[in-house]
């Protein structure tokens, strides 16, 4: 019956994104329990070479579809190709990383398989045979445990960090798909990259983070010096970016990026429920404020009351000490 | 030009999320709003209905106090409204786009708007289905749009940077922070939005016999308080010493 | 009896709250602290329609009911009490005076860009020996052909400096006292109309209180509201309605601090637990939130009844009394509650405790209101 966990691996100028190899790591987990086979699908121009380091990952067969249309991401290419790959293998499950292309292509995949999916998990597990996903609502103020009972394959998108990648030697087997592409509506006019050394905000370990506390555009290099001594991202809450300071792709919160990395240092943020939404699930967070009352302290694990710009510099020449 | 809007009431962004006696997530006494990113879709549709000339509709799936979401939109400036009571509470993105789609399928769009996720259950989903079930084309997270000769063109994020798309209408779109400043209704577009119609249907009544959920809810939870933890005292540059130590030593995260 | 407001009512209140919170809150300490309005705020209510809520369409208004308007100012003096006011003497002194009184002329000339925005307007009545006795006025006006020329000063006038409509309250005629009196109309830049001392005052410091001074300054005389001896007369009308405007500033001002305080004594924290948890603090609360809904039904109910054409100066002033003592009450709790903190530029509450002690002043001190209620009660 159950034919497989599958997980679309996402790469980006053929690096494959760090989030795909996490999704592996818990789709292998399950697949063991089940005595399945993980198979990776990977699309793009010249993306065959990347099968080998899937091997590493777990993967037992990775489908690989190339065509010089696939080799910009759009919706209807992306979504006709793997929704084709799925009617033809009929997998138990179907997983994605939750970036914004991960759930853009998931929705449409799984309307057009028309199955269930369930958006942005932290957790994967079994339960009594059955794949249960975790997943937090209301910007984590609550988690709902949903699953996909009847219809297959069971689609989920994972929250980038819920899991670490871990190798795991498999044969990675490539499998050529002829990828059926179809009519394509978006027409990509232009493309702009920002060239960025910082990691990616979702996808950071490390997330250092200024808000109206940072009084100005001008004092975030403070936070960005710090930020690349610890090879983090640079954040801000709403009120900054509501400022007019950073642009809204800087924002954590319920309005902004929902991120867990594994230490956030927020800087001159107040803690509004609405930011401690985004934020939230961080596995360490450290809180510089001067004002003893702000909310921020109650979720800090460390919490320093003072100036931030007395603080951050001496904690950036501390942690280059540290780190070098 | 024709303009749908599908939006959402969701709980206030400051609401705390309490489970009622039986597990679930208890609404009791949580003030309601318009889901954030679909009221910049309606800002959206009325910038292009001021440009173009054209009819404003906004669409929800909900129960009945979700009137309130839609009364604000008409008082924003939207032209009509229709209100779809699914009939239960078992409504996942599957079912809530069937629902949508089968209303929107009634009525003439060359746009159709919404936000790209609804801050409550946060799946992103719906949009893109809907535009699955209608046959268009779906550009999702604008931040940007032109309407000119029956084309969107429209700027979206994108993983490390942005791009611009060009579909031609019908099409859906999905709005991202950035994309306009929402208005506040006016005094007198609230007094107008009384008199605007209202159209208030069920699923059944729209020939969905059988409206079924794919996904399941099994259970909710509400995460561990955090804990308070320590608060370094001392003069600045002392506790920033000791806060790049506790880091590496203790929490042994550098 | 139906204690539930209307649909457009909840609108309203809700749209005033979202403005309030996002554009006015962030500005409130500021202002404050500058002793300065920002116009830009102005603009943004005027494109709302919050500066002309219960007059007609025709005349640049909204169209709106007095509870309306009502539940905007409490709203805006939620979170400032200058912005409150400063839309309040507007609408209920400026606004409503011509509305009530003026021919249609006067009406479309001068409501229709006060209603709608374009223009801000202000009462001029108090002078420095005529306060609380508002019928020994001493400005003077001299009829001169067709023109009217003004001799004296006011005092203490709210929205003042930047206004561009006053009404004035003269005498035309000094050995009839009240009986004597007329109201008109002036315009900001006419010759002979200039401005004296700004006021520094204890609270409500963003809102504009200047000093008018006329020095045979002529106006013609169609812009005369209402007939000769009539002045006293539209002023005690007018603050009857004025009293709904400032009672609502006060019921907003002791809600902001009252919202501020118990968010606060939930998340404070003192001998471990959070100070919501001790008794005395609870008790504190329950009276402040109890003082709030009942000045909130004596406001409203003022409201509805001036709505309806009933009779409603009484009931005005005994809102207004009631409202501006709860503020007084409440925002002085709300300090104590805070502690320390509270009396500190940091938070909000001492600006809330600052700005609510003119509401027992000014518009009818507290005494005029039982002196205006005892009048009613014997009549």
């Amino acid at each position: 019956m159950a034919k497989g966990i599958w997980v679309y691996v996402e790469q980006l100028d053929s690096q494959i994104k760090k989030v795909s190899l996490e999704v592996l790591t818990a789709g292998r987990k399950v697949a063991d329990e089940l005595g399945e086979e993980v198979c990776a699908v990977l699309l793009g121009k010249g993306v065959a070479e990347l099968a080998p380091t899937l091997g590493n990952y777990g993967v037992d067969k990775v489908y690989v579809a190339e065509d010089d249309s696939l080799e910009n991401y759009t919706t209807d290419g992306y979504a006709n190709v793997i929704a084709e790959i799925v009617k033809e293998n009929e997998p138990y499950a179907f997983l994605y990383g939750y970036t914004i292309l991960g759930r853009d292509l998931a929705a449409q995949v799984a309307q057009k398989v028309e199955t269930g999916l369930m958006s942005d998990c932290v957790e994967m597990e079994l339960e009594d045979g059955q794949l249960v996903f975790t997943r937090p609502i209301y910007a984590g103020k609550a988690f709902v445990k949903a699953t996909c009972p009847e219809s297959r394959p069971i689609m989920a998108s994972l929250r980038p960090n819920s899991y670490i990648a871990e190798e795991n030697k498999k044969e990675g087997e490539v499998v050529k798909v002829n990828p059926n592409i179809g009519d394509i509506r978006q027409q990509i006019k232009d493309i702009v990259r920002q060239v960025s050394e910082r990691p990616e905000l979702t996808e950071a370990d490390i997330i250092i983070s200024g808000g109206r506390g940072m009084k100005g555009p001008e004092n975030y290099k403070i936070l960005e010096e710090a930020a690349d001594v610890l090879g983090a991202a640079v954040g801000a809450s709403r009120a900054a970016v509501d400022a007019g300071w950073v642009p809204h792709s800087m924002q954590v919160g319920q309005t902004g990026k929902t991120v867990s990395p594994v230490l956030y240092i927020a800087c001159g943020i107040s803690g509004a429920i609405q930011h401690l939404a985004g934020m939230g699930s961080s596995k360490c967070i450290v809180a510089i404020n001067k004002d003893p009352e702000a909310n921020i302290f109650k979720v800090a694990d460390y919490g320093i009351v003072g100036d931030l710009f007395e603080v951050v510099p001496v904690l950036k020449e501390e942690l280059q000490k540290i780190t070098a | 030009m024709n303009i749908v809007v599908c939006l959402k009431q969701t709980f206030d962004t400051e609401a705390k999320i309490k489970l009622t006696d039986e597990g679930r997530i208890d609404s009791k006494g949580v003030s309601l709003i318009i889901n954030p990113y679909d009221e910049f879709a309606v800002e959206e549709a009325l910038k292009i209905k001021e440009q173009e000339g054209g009819e404003v509709t906004v669409v929800s799936v909900g129960g009945q106090k979700a009137q309130d979401a839609l009364r604000q939109a008409l008082a924003m400036g939207a032209d009509k409204a229709m209100l779809v009571d699914p009939g239960t509470d078992e409504v996942d993105e599957y079912a809530a786009a069937t629902v949508l789609a089968k209303a929107l399928s009634g009525l003439e769009y060359d746009i159709i708007l919404g936000g790209w996720r609804a801050i409550d259950d946060g799946s992103a989903q719906v949009a893109g289905r809907v535009a699955e079930l209608l046959g268009i084309p779906v550009v999702n997270t604008i931040t940007k749009l032109e309407v000119a000769d029956g084309k969107a063109t429209a700027t979206r994020e994108i993983e490390g940077g942005s791009e611009v798309l060009e579909v031609s209408l019908p099409a859906v779109l999905t709005a991202q922070k950035g994309l306009n400043e929402p208005r506040y209704p006016s005094m007198k577009g609230i007094m107008k939005a009384k008199k605007k119609p209202m159209d208030k249907t069920t699923a059944t009544e729209l020939g969905l016999d059988s409206l079924s959920a794919k996904v399941q809810a099994l259970s909710f939870s509400l995460p561990k308080p955090r804990e308070a933890g320590k608060v370094i005292d001392g003069e600045a540059p002392d506790a920033a010493k000791e806060l790049a130590r506790l880091l590496h030593e203790e929490a042994k995260i550098v | 009896m139906e204690f539930k407001l209307s649909e457009e009512q909840e609108l309203l209140r809700k749209t005033v709250r979202d403005f309030a919170e996002e554009e006015v809150a962030p500005k409130a300490a500021q202002m404050d602290e500058e002793e300065e309005f920002d116009w830009g705020l102005w603009d943004k209510m005027a494109e709302m329609g919050l500066t002309g809520v219960p007059f007609p369409e025709e005349y640049g208004g909204s169209d709106m009911d007095n509870l309306s308007y009502a539940i905007a100012v409490e709203e805006l003096s939620r979170v400032c009490g200058s912005t409150g006011v400063t839309i309040s003497a507007h609408t209920s002194l400026c606004c409503w005076p011509i509305y009530a009184f003026g021919t249609e002329e006067q009406k479309k000339k001068y409501l229709e860009p006060l209603a709608n925005g374009d223009k801000v307007g202000a009462l001029g009545l108090t002078e420095p020996s005529a306060g609380s006795d508002a019928g020994s006025v001493k400005l003077s006006a001299k009829l001169d052909g067709d023109e009217y020329i003004l001799n004296g000063t006011k005092i203490f006038i709210t929205n003042g400096g930047r206004a561009d409509t006053y009404v004035v309250i003269a005498s035309v005629d000094r050995s009839k006292g009240h009986k004597g009196t007329a109201a008109f109309i002036v315009e900001k830049d006419t010759p002979g109309f200039t401005f004296g001392k700004k006021e520094h005052k204890l609270g409500i410091r963003a809102s504009y209180t200047y000093e008018l001074v006329f020095e045979d300054c002529r106006i013609p005389k169609e812009n005369k509201l209402g007939q000769d001896g009539d002045g006293f007369k539209i002023a005690l009308k007018t603050l009857d309605g004025g009293r709904i405007g400032i009672g609502s500033q006060a019921l907003g001002i002791a809600q902001g601090a009252f919202d501020q305080a118990l968010e606060y004594a939930k998340n404070r924290e003192q001998f471990g637990k959070p100070i919501s948890s001790f008794q005395g603090l609870q008790w504190m609360l329950a009276d402040m939130h109890t003082q709030i809904e009942a000045a909130r039904l004596m406001i409203y109910r003022a409201a509805y009844l001036k709505d309806n054409d009933m009779p409603y100066g009484k009931e005005a002033a005994m809102g207004k009394l009631f409202a501006s003592e709860t503020a007084m009450s409440v925002t002085t709790k709300a300090v104590q509650i805070f502690g320390g903190y509270g009396y500190t530029r940091e938070y909000p509450v001492e600006r809330m405790m600052r700005d609510a002690k003119i509401t027992e002043i000014y518009e009818g001190t507290s005494e005029v209101m039982r002196v205006v209620i005892g009048a009613h009660l014997l009549k």
